[in-house]
């Protein structure tokens, strides 16, 4: 199997052994595969799209057809250890709705989104004055099924309004590579962001 | 002259069918007991030399051991889950053992109503006991013992054949790899009952029922059978896929209605010619039996109605498939399979396949319903090295 993208690589570090896994939006199941081979970790991958079901069940994974906007009511509280939302939360109908979700269900969750305040997105509006495109978000503005952008300001102001405790916090730059100066100016310099975060009130780690 | 019929490549061909007679007494849940039985069945590939590609398929309420292929040189229709089973296909033969047993009560060469009772040499007819799921499942075990199988790789059916998949999950834990569930529910809803119980009715009023004992009187209750026929159709198709098919279209004079009760519309020929054949093909007690297998089908009684506590000592993964069109065994009721799966912690995977034929879909060669299954057994062929 070939070696994991870098963000993905960042979040199955974070993934402790054998640990129970919810992966939201699983995709073609690398991740979790990944995972259940190199972690022994167990669980499940969500995914809408036909596709990705077949590969994720190609990739030897539990895979179950869903659509997050009808929030997580199949597992109990507490059911996993980590809840996993990469590259998705934009997508969805409601955010603020599924990490709350993600939080009653998991003890950890693991976020990571393009951050839309990226200094090239930036560019895109400020300079072009168009609706941005890069090889990361490489919808037009009306078929996107990308309805949420936010930027990593706006993440974790929304993380402060819903009770939501940042652990840790990571910043890829340009075409995931290691960001600038040391990660400096995150919400300028990275493009994707990546964050470990739990319930206020229920610190665990 | 005859020229040797030639099959299409990637189905399984010619096919024979198989006895396997059990001398051993049968005690079955109502509490009765068979004093010996028949299994008909049929197998397609082979079994490799440590026997651990076989794979058991279980047919629905009006299939048989037919699965797959042609049961005479001259046959023009193949076994009901063709579309599924044979080279290349889901259930690869190339790959996989696959076996199909008629289920004990049936009418298709297995022990049933229509068999001899040894007891009295006529027929059982009405006498015939009723039977369960479960019951099906220990045949089905005795079968396994008989072809020197101690394990199924998996295995698989849709609508009533899911259920008695689940079913085998429960009883033989040790003895099944993985469940393969489609179109199933892990009970039958109140309307469900309601329909086979119509169904039903049609059979026992028609005047040639005679109580079950309608053999020992050369009849037998057509009228009946194929209205509990043409019931079971309509359920098994969507509006959208009835729609399609016939829309509103009438044979013969299209400009004007004939003011008759004669076929008119062409849905009522298709239904008819359904119902008409059926009649040919099946026998009304096996019907009467497998609706009320259907309807007493809720393994989860025994926990009090918790699923998930049923379905905690399986050690199968499951693969569950449900079909959006379909309203007699919705989504909703799959998805209460995979909720409790994953309540207990069990490996499932579930699918959702859109498709517009309602209840039948899981019998049609649906692109992306062929590519899931198909994925998935070539999951379960590596495993066991097939």
């Amino acid at each position: 199997m070939s070696p994991l993208r870098q963000d993905l690589q960042i979040v199955a570090d974070w993934v402790g052994e054998g640990q129970r896994v919810l992966d939201l939006g699983c995709g073609d199941g690398r991740l979790l595969r990944h995972l259940f081979e190199q972690r022994r970790a167990t669980g499940y991958g969500l995914e809408i799209d036909p596709e990705g079901i077949t590969r994720s069940i190609a990739n030897g994974i539990n895979v179950i057809e869903s659509d997050l906007d009808e929030g997580l009511a199949d597992f109990d509280d507490g059911a996993f250890d980590q809840v996993i939302l990469t590259q998705t939360l934009q997508a969805v109908q409601r955010p603020d709705q599924l990490l709350k979700d993600m939080l009653r269900v998991g003890r950890t969750g693991i976020v990571t989104f393009p951050n839309f305040a990226y200094y090239r997105l930036r560019w895109h509006i400020a300079v072009r004055g168009r609706m941005p495109m890069s090889k990361a978000l490489s919808y037009g503005w009306y078929e996107t099924p990308n309805i949420h952008f936010c930027t990593i300001r706006d993440f974790e102001a929304l993380c402060e309004d819903l009770g939501i405790h940042i652990l840790e916090r990571r910043v890829l730059s340009h075409e995931m590579k290691q960001p600038w100066i040391g990660g400096l100016l995150p919400n300028l310099f990275g493009e994707v962001a990546l964050y470990r975060i739990c319930r206020a009130s229920g610190r665990s780690e | 002259m005859t020229m040797a019929r030639s099959f299409p490549n990637d189905s399984v061909g010619l096919v024979e069918t198989h006895q396997a007679r059990f001398d051993e007494r049968l005690r079955l849940e109502c509490g009765r007991e068979l004093p010996g039985y028949e299994l008909a069945y049929q197998t397609y590939g082979r079994l490799n030399a440590d026997a651990s590609n076989a794979v058991l398929v279980c047919h629905a309420l009006s299939g048989s051991h037919h699965a797959a292929g042609y049961d005479h040189p001259e046959a023009r229709k193949p076994g009901w889950w063709e579309s599924c089973i044979g080279p290349g296909k889901p259930l690869d033969t190339d790959r996989f053992f696959v076996v199909c047993s008629n289920n004990i009560g049936g009418c298709h060469g297995s022990t049933g109503p229509v068999s001899i009772n040894p007891e009295t040499g006529h027929p059982y007819g009405a006498d015939f006991p009723m039977v369960t799921v479960g019951d099906w499942v220990r045949t089905q075990a005795r079968l396994a013992d008989h072809l020197g199988i101690q394990r199924w790789a998996a295995v698989a059916g849709g609508s009533l054949g899911g259920m008695q998949a689940l079913q085998w999950a429960i009883d033989e834990p040790d003895r099944i790899g993985h469940a393969v569930v489609i179109a199933a529910a892990p009970r039958l809803s109140a309307q469900n009952i309601a329909f086979n119980e119509v169904a039903r009715q049609a059979i026992r009023s028609d005047p040639q029922f005679h109580e079950g004992r309608y053999a020992a009187n050369g009849e037998r209750p057509e009228t009946g059978l194929m209205l509990a026929r043409m019931l079971g159709h309509i359920t098994y198709l969507s509006e959208a896929a009835m729609g399609e098919k016939f829309g509103r279209d009438r044979r013969g004079e299209p400009s004007a209605y004939g003011f008759h009760y004669d076929v008119e519309f062409e849905v009522e020929s298709y239904l008819r010619h359904q119902g008409q054949s059926f009649v040919d093909r099946f026998d009304a007690n096996t019907y009467l039996l497998m609706t009320k297998a259907l309807d007493y089908f809720d393994p989860a009684a025994r926990h009090g109605g918790d699923l998930t506590r049923t379905l905690a000592t399986t050690r199968a993964p499951f693969f569950v498939a449900s079909f959006t069109s379909d309203w007699r065994f919705p989504s909703s009721a799959s998805r209460e399979i995979v909720r409790a799966l994953l309540d207990s912690n069990r490996r499932v995977s579930y699918a959702e396949i859109r498709a517009n034929h309602g209840h039948d879909a899981f019998l049609m060669p649906v692109p992306r319903y062929l590519e899931v299954f198909r994925t998935y057994m070539d999951r379960v062929a590596t495993e066991v090295g097939a």
